[in-house]
Parts: C-alpha cells; structure tokens; sequence
C-alpha cells in the first residue's frame, strides 16, 4: 500500500516538470530542435533528395541554386543538398564516436590516476606528451600512418582528445577525494571499488556530460580541417569537411558548394555547444532546484 | 584491576612534514598532535575544546585512522587500532563512527538521504535490503526526520536536518564510539540546541560514547561529562566538567572561560584577555608551549615540558604551577 502511494506521489510532479522542461530550458530545446533536425536529415536522406550524392551529371556543372538543385551542383554536377545531407551522416558519427570514445577511455584512466598515487605522475607525463603535439598535426600524422577511412579518422581525432579528458577527470577526482563526504564515506566503511563507483563517479558525470558535447563539437570541426587538408574522410564518402575542401577552388564561381556545408557545419557546432551549456545547467542539482523555483 | 575503558589513548602524535625555502631544501615539522593521551568510558561524552588549529580536529580524524597517526597508541574495546590492517581497521569501523562539522560538504550531493544512511549497512553487510529499509526508517524516526524523505536529495534538507542525517548515517552500523568533529558549530544556535539535545537523547538510547569535540564551551559545559582543553596540540587540562568550569586548575583554561562573555552589563572584568596570537605548530615554543602568553609563566616553564599531572578528584593539568596559584586567584575574580 505504502508502495503505492509513492508511486503515485512520484509520478506526478515528474509529468509536470517533463511539461515544464521545454519552457524552462529553451536554450536545450532549441538546441534539440537544431540537431534533431540535422539528424533528421542525415538519417533520412534517401528520402528526402532523389539525387544520389555519387552520381556524376556532367551536363549540370556548377548549376546555382534552383527548384531542381536546392544548393545547386558541385564542378562533377553532383547535386550539394543532397551530397550535403549525406555528409552529415558522417560529421555526426564522427562527432559522436570521438566523444563517446575519448571520455571513456579519459574516465577509466584519469580516475585511476587520481586514486591511485603512483600511477598518477606516470599518466600525467604521458598525457601531457600527447598534448604538447598540436591536435590536428597528431591526427595528420595518424591519418598518413594508416589508409583513409571513417574508423581511422575517428581513432585519429580521438587519442589527441584523450589527454584533455583525462585531466578534467583527475583535476576533479583530486578535488572530490578532499571532500567531506569521501573521508564520511572511509568512516562509514566504504572501500575502494565502491568508493569510486558510488562516490566519485557519479560527481564526475556531471561536468564530463558538459566536456563531451565540447569534444563532439571539436571533433566534428577537426574532421572538417582534415577533410580540408585533404588529409581526412576518403573523397569518395562526402563529409562536410571534404565537400568545402572539394570546392574551394571553385568558390568564386560557385559559392553555394562551400556556404551550404558551411553553414550546416556551423548550425551543428552551435547546437552541440547549446546543448552542452543547457544540460549543465540541468544537471547541477542545486541550479536546477532553484530554476524549479 | 577495573575493566579497561571503551577508549584508551596512548601519546598520540600527528605530524607533517613542512618543505621550506625556494627548493624546498628546509625540512621543518608540524606538531597537529603533539602527544595527546586519554580514556573515555562506555556510555560517557568527552569534550574536546580549544582554539582552532590547537588539532582537536586532527586528533579526532587520527584516532579514527581517517588520517593515519604518525605514532601513539589507540584501543577500542582493548583492540589496538594503530596497528590493524586495512582489513582489520574495516572490522573495527563499525565501532567508531563519526559525524562531521559541516553538514552540506560532508553529504555526498549525488545520493539520496535513504542511500546516505543505508551505505554503512552495506558496507558492512548487515541485514538484507528488506531489513536495511526497515533500519534505515526506524533511524529516520529517531533524529527526527521523516520517513518519506527517504528519497531526496541532500540539497532539499536545511541544515538542521542534513545534519540528523550525518547523525542517523553515524548511529546506522550500531557504533558504541561517535566521534564529534564540532557537529553543531555550522548551524545556527537554536538548531545547535536541537541538535545537541537529540544527541544527548540518542546517548541514552544507544548508550553511546562520545568524543565531542568543539570549540563553544557553552555547547562542551551542557553536553560532556568531563573536559579536555587542547593547547597546540597538547591536552593541557582534563577533568570533570563541574570541576573545569569552577576551578579551572591551567592558566590557559582559565583565560578560555574568562572570554565567555557574561550577559550581565553590570559585572567588569577582573583580568586582561589573553596577550598575543597562538605561536605556529611549525615551530612551538620551547617548554610549556604556553608560556610565552601566560600570566604566571616563569623560567622553569621556559626550559622544561609541564607533564599532565593528576591534581585530585579526576582534574588533571599539565601546569608548573598548578593547582595552587590558579585556583587562588580565580577565587578572587568570581568573588
């Protein structure tokens, strides 16, 4: 009986606050709205353009924007709405894999390195060896060692973000092992293995969610410059990056091939970092009481 | 031989190393606790007072092993506590719990008031969850909190109540030592009361032991049963508090109870407030660490350590010229 009650008691205000969250937080929602829009268009691409975004057309050189070809054609009169859409298919997944990636990897290692003493200066040193190399010089050098893919690009834009993650992750460990609450939880008998899980990883989330949407941000930026320099996605599989780098010679003539992938870059990265900064907000408990307020 | 008490402490000492200069070449110690002894019977509270930084606090922490003494002896239940294992000192845990001084940081932000008071349980794997639950409400009843906040979130509760959590987290794996570290001294004072009261009643339920430390003597006169007054990481006096109150036998003890304001205008003080500032732990001075501000200091206490002496009915000092110059002269003042 007494489980039924709180059932019901929980239930409700959570609907109401569900219902309030969208006005609450229009800065996520707008943010949502943007990328869920992106990614609509991605997921749904063949769908929604008839035009394959490979298929040469010759006699459509370098069309300007019109009913047929939204953002007009590209110097092979392949159509740029659709190439562009198809692009996003890949900025995103690169976006996502190479944060998911890196903060995993910069969660395991820098709470290791915080908790455990020894192991602390050597993670340090060598993370601080990867940052000294500039980020986009790492990942061309990784790109040239291996042949151009999807997988690599992401294993080549991840390691250099690795090491950022693993500091924030330290950096905070550090300062919640100095908490109250951990020497409450070593007298109340709390060992190790749940120390880290209950005690420090939980407050560790939080400001990591935040770091993430910045590294899927950056990610999706740094696989642009590759696709630019020529040194990313393979030229065949259209990238926002590599379209702008496609068409730069043309830009000129034709400046709808870089605007549209351009902006569409832009419209990302604005909405990731929207996102980061609202769910922030939200996650901080002690914010968000007084938002709710 | 009487039975050995709940707590025995032996000529604890906490140091830290202290790196000087550019390089860091001058090696110079910190005396937090330099050798502090004393016993606590089951069922008692003892007080522990002095100025901040005197390590009451750290003595607390070391006594516990939260920070690990650099030497000394502790027995619990005639258990040695110093010497135990990682594994052993987790047995023992169950004994000694603590409850801290600030209620907001000593609450883990991220977990619920229910799972705060139910992670003793667990850790030390008493009861299946159906009987933690059913543990963890009959704690929420008894410092007063209500069942149904089993849910929320450390930041919903007021002080008061963060603090009855820290209390019922404290009480949950069956302690028979609660070590005080000055819990009431973050709320405001008519919580402080409640607080205080609900621990005292607590005492009785449980027949607990506490080792209360604080600094507001107002708090330390109501609820101890003796005192200990730390001066730079020494005890300076201990005794019955009746006793410390009426006849404060070390100069320093005196000076601490003449600085309790008297909510009467008419009343003057008979004496000058205590001279100087507290000397650093770093480098204390030589012989009775308190000469260099007491009144009555003389070349004897210059060059050599007052020890703790016993001067009668369970008051000791750790004074050259104790007992007779100092409860003289404090009979002058109160007459």
């Amino acid at each position: 009986m007494s489980i039924a009650t709180t059932r019901t008691r929980i239930v409700r205000p959570l609907v109401v606050r569900r219902r309030g969250l969208l006005t609450r937080h229009p800065r996520i929602t707008l943010a949502a709205l943007l990328l869920g829009t992106l990614a609509g268009l991605a997921i749904f691409a063949p769908f929604i353009t008839e035009y394959d975004p490979m298929t040469l057309a010759v006699t459509q050189r370098l069309r300007p924007p019109s009913a047929a070809h939204w953002f007009g054609t590209d110097a092979y009169g392949r159509d740029t709405f659709s190439r562009t859409i198809y692009g996003g298919r890949i900025s995103m997944q690169i976006g996502v894999s190479v944060a998911a990636m890196s903060v995993l990897i910069g969660v395991v290692v820098g709470m290791l390195g915080g908790a455990i003493r020894w192991l602390d200066p050597i993670v340090m040193r060598i993370s601080d060896g990867l940052m000294s190399i500039p980020a986009i010089l790492l990942a061309i050098a990784l790109m040239s060692l291996t042949k151009a893919s999807v997988a690599t690009v992401i294993i080549a834009i991840t390691i250099p973000e690795v090491p950022r993650v693993i500091r924030l992750v330290r950096s905070l460990v550090l300062t919640i092992r100095e908490q109250t609450y951990m020497q409450a939880a070593i007298a109340s008998g709390t060992r190790l293995p749940r120390l880290m899980l209950r005690h420090i990883l939980p407050n560790v989330l939080t400001p990591l969610i935040v770091q993430a949407t910045y590294i899927c941000a950056s990610a999706v930026l740094l696989e642009a410059y590759l696709g630019f320099l020529g040194a990313g996605t393979p030229t065949e599989v259209p990238s926002w990056g590599n379209i702008i780098a496609e068409n730069r010679t043309f830009v000129q003539l034709a400046t709808w091939n870089v605007m549209f992938p351009g902006v569409f870059l832009a419209l990302m990265v604005l909405g990731v970092n929207m996102l980061g900064d609202g769910v922030r907000d939200l996650l901080d408990p002690r914010l968000a009481g007084r938002i709710g307020k | 031989m009487a039975e050995e008490p709940l707590l025995v402490v032996r000529d604890l000492h906490k140091h830290y190393p202290v790196s000087a200069g550019l390089m860091g070449q001058v090696k110079m110690t910190l005396r937090a606790v330099d050798g502090i002894s004393f016993t606590l019977a089951r069922g008692e509270t003892l007080g522990l007072v002095g100025e901040s930084g005197c390590g009451k606090s750290t003595a607390g922490k070391a006594l516990m092993r939260l920070i690990e003494p650099t030497s000394g002896s502790v027995r619990l239940n005639g258990i040695e506590i110093t010497g135990l294992s990682r594994r052993e000192l987790h047995a023992q845990r169950r004994q000694m719990q603590a409850v801290f001084q600030d209620p907001y940081s000593s609450l883990n932000p991220k977990m619920t008031a229910g799972a705060l008071v139910a992670e003793p349980l667990i850790n030390f794997g008493l009861g299946n969850s159906a009987e933690r639950r059913a543990r963890v409400e009959d704690l929420f009843g008894r410092v007063g909190l209500r069942a149904g906040d089993m849910a929320k979130y450390p930041h919903e509760f007021s002080g008061g109540q963060r603090q009855r959590l820290g209390i019922a987290r404290a009480l949950a794996p069956g302690p028979t030592l609660v070590v005080g570290d000055e819990p009431v001294s973050a709320l405001d004072v008519s919580v402080q009361a409640q607080v205080v009261n609900l621990l005292v009643r607590l005492q009785r339920e449980f027949g607990l032991a506490y080792l209360f430390i604080a600094h507001d003597l107002a708090v330390v006169r109501h609820i101890s049963d003796r005192v200990a007054v730390m001066y730079l990481g020494r005890i300076v006096e201990l005794a019955p508090t009746a006793t410390l109150f009426a006849r404060p036998a070390h100069p320093y003890t005196q000076a601490l109870l003449e600085a309790i304001p008297i909510p009467d205008p008419r009343r003057r003080r008979s004496r000058a407030v205590l001279r100087g500032e507290v000397p650093s732990p770093i480098n204390p001075p030589s012989g009775c660490h308190f000469h260099p501000r007491c009144p009555i200091a003389t070349e004897r206490c210059r060059v050599e350590v007052p020890e703790l002496r016993d001067l009668g009915a369970g008051q000791s000092a750790a004074c050259h010229h104790a007992p007779a110059p100092p409860a003289a002269t404090r009979e002058t003042i109160s007459a």
